[in-house]
């Protein structure tokens, strides 16, 4: 039995939202570079180029790379032989949360009633937290800062069986084309297909955490990864939306089992701000 | 493609001459406003209310800044989405707004509005905050301050990039960006 202390999670969850707001992480700022070079329109050179000069001085001042802070989600990946002391687990994200994005000047973006707007919420909580139970005693928190420009055009739908590989990709495409400037492109594209109505979401969200250039490690859901991104680059919205080649810079996909007469499909974008971090206790 | 430099507030000569698709720096004064703000405003109209400035001729940027560190002026302050001012806009564009600074697609009500009243709609970049912070040099809350990161804020910038959306003669580069692209 590992034992874990409830305050070491509140200090490495403070940090690593910290972290993910002021430094883009090395996959996504290779992969602006590398689009550079590709990228055919002048307009859409322009905003990569502004993209990397931005990512430059956010790490290098430790100040946010965009105003929306996002909302801390977090996927928890809980060894069963691992003993959390001192409170509970939910708590001491929460209170990394706070610690993290108010010791960073990062953005409360929370409201606690959807509907009348108004009712506040303790500083950028609730976090959205997935708990995921594992053989082992580890503790590994995968977290991510997620904007809402994005989040917004993602999209969710229950296709027919019959709709096939065609149904699944057509829906993919539409889902970014509709988007088109307002989720900030350049994207990362998370897709679930497969699981339940509640899973296949999940799924998708999961999916974003895999870090650029790392393909599923199925031959089937590999290739079509790659047959998506080249058909979404032929689009045509480009950076912001301003026309040209690099409409995404990623398509990640998670598939599961599900029931017989079901093909859910999950599209959750990402705004080429992805942030995400993995925390191993 | 090099950058038109503009003063802000915008002059009908300086919106005549802009075209869709045109990169801009933009220095002067422009205010900020996002959701709450907008509908405090648009509700402040239906009672046939004052507005917390005069909007007759000046710019509006749609952002909620991250709080400032000691020593900043502002927080990261880039654009957010501005389909969701979509309902509020046209009636701001008749009482003489002049320019609107977001990012992404303006509804069908909110383009015919910008050409009807001679403004125009202008893109910043989304997602680079840290970098548009450096054009902003001074920062002063005017209204609704207990709207936080969405209180109305007046701003004074140089060199201000972004890009021409929907211009006075109702053209719209997200529409037309492809045949543009293949001139």
């Amino acid at each position: 039995m590992r034992i874990i202390h409830y305050e070491d999670i509140v200090e490495k969850v403070s940090k690593a939202c910290q972290d993910v707001n002021f430094d883009i992480g090395s996959d996504v700022f290779d992969s602006f570079k590398k689009s550079l070079e590709t990228e055919t329109s002048e307009n859409g050179k322009y905003i990569l180029e502004q993209l990397i000069e931005n990512a430059v001085i956010a790490k290098e001042e430790r100040v946010p790379m965009c105003q929306d802070t996002g909302v801390a989600v977090l996927i928890v990946e809980l060894g069963q032989d691992c003993h959390i002391v001192g409170g509970s687990l939910y708590s001491a994200i929460n209170e990394g949360v706070v610690k993290g994005y108010s010791d960073g000047f990062l953005r409360h973006s929370i409201v606690g009633n959807p509907i009348s707007r108004t009712t506040s919420t303790t500083y950028n909580t609730p976090a959205v937290i997935h708990i995921e139970l594992l053989p082992g005693d580890q503790l590994i928190l995968n977290l991510s800062a997620k904007g809402a420009g994005s989040e917004n055009m993602s999209s969710m739908k229950m296709l027919k069986p019959s709709d096939g590989l065609q149904g699944v990709k057509d829906f993919i495409i539409e889902t970014v084309r509709i988007a088109g400037p307002n989720a900030c492109p350049p994207l990362i594209v998370g897709v679930g297909i497969g699981g339940n109505f509640e899973r296949c979401a999940y799924l998708a969200k999961k999916s974003l955490f895999r870090p650029i250039g790392f393909r599923n490690i199925s031959k089937e859901i590999s290739t079509l990864e790659k047959d998506l991104i080249e058909e979404i680059n032929k689009l045509g919205i480009g950076p912001q939306g301003m026309g040209g080649n690099t409409t995404a810079l990623d398509v990640k996909i998670e598939m599961e089992a599900c029931h017989i007469a079901s093909l859910p499909v999950a599209i959750n974008l990402n705004c080429h701000a992805s942030r995400h971090k993995k925390i191993i206790m | 493609m090099l950058s038109i430099k503009i003063i802000s507030p915008f002059d009908q000569k300086t919106i005549d001459s802009l075209k869709s698709g045109n990169r801009v720096l933009i220095t002067g004064t422009i205010y900020t406003a996002r959701d709450a703000a907008h509908k405090r405003m648009y509700e402040a109209i239906q009672r046939g209310e004052s507005l917390p400035f005069n909007v007759e001729g000046q710019v509006i940027y749609y952002v909620g800044p991250t709080p400032q560190k000691p020593g900043q002026i502002i927080g990261s302050a880039g654009p957010t989405t501005s389909e969701r001012m979509d309902k509020y806009s046209p009636s701001l564009l008749d009482y003489g707004l002049k320019g609107m600074i977001g990012k992404g697609y303006r509804s069908k009500e909110v383009v015919d509005s910008i050409k009807k009243n001679k403004s125009l709609y202008l893109a910043a970049i989304g997602g680079s905050g840290a970098l548009i912070a450096r054009t902003i040099k001074s920062m002063d809350v005017i209204a609704y301050e207990d709207l936080g990161t969405e209180a109305v804020r007046k701003i004074t910038v140089e060199n201000f990039p972004a890009i021409v959306i929907n211009d006075s003669y109702g053209n719209d580069w997200y529409a037309d960006k492809e045949i543009n692209q293949s001139k």
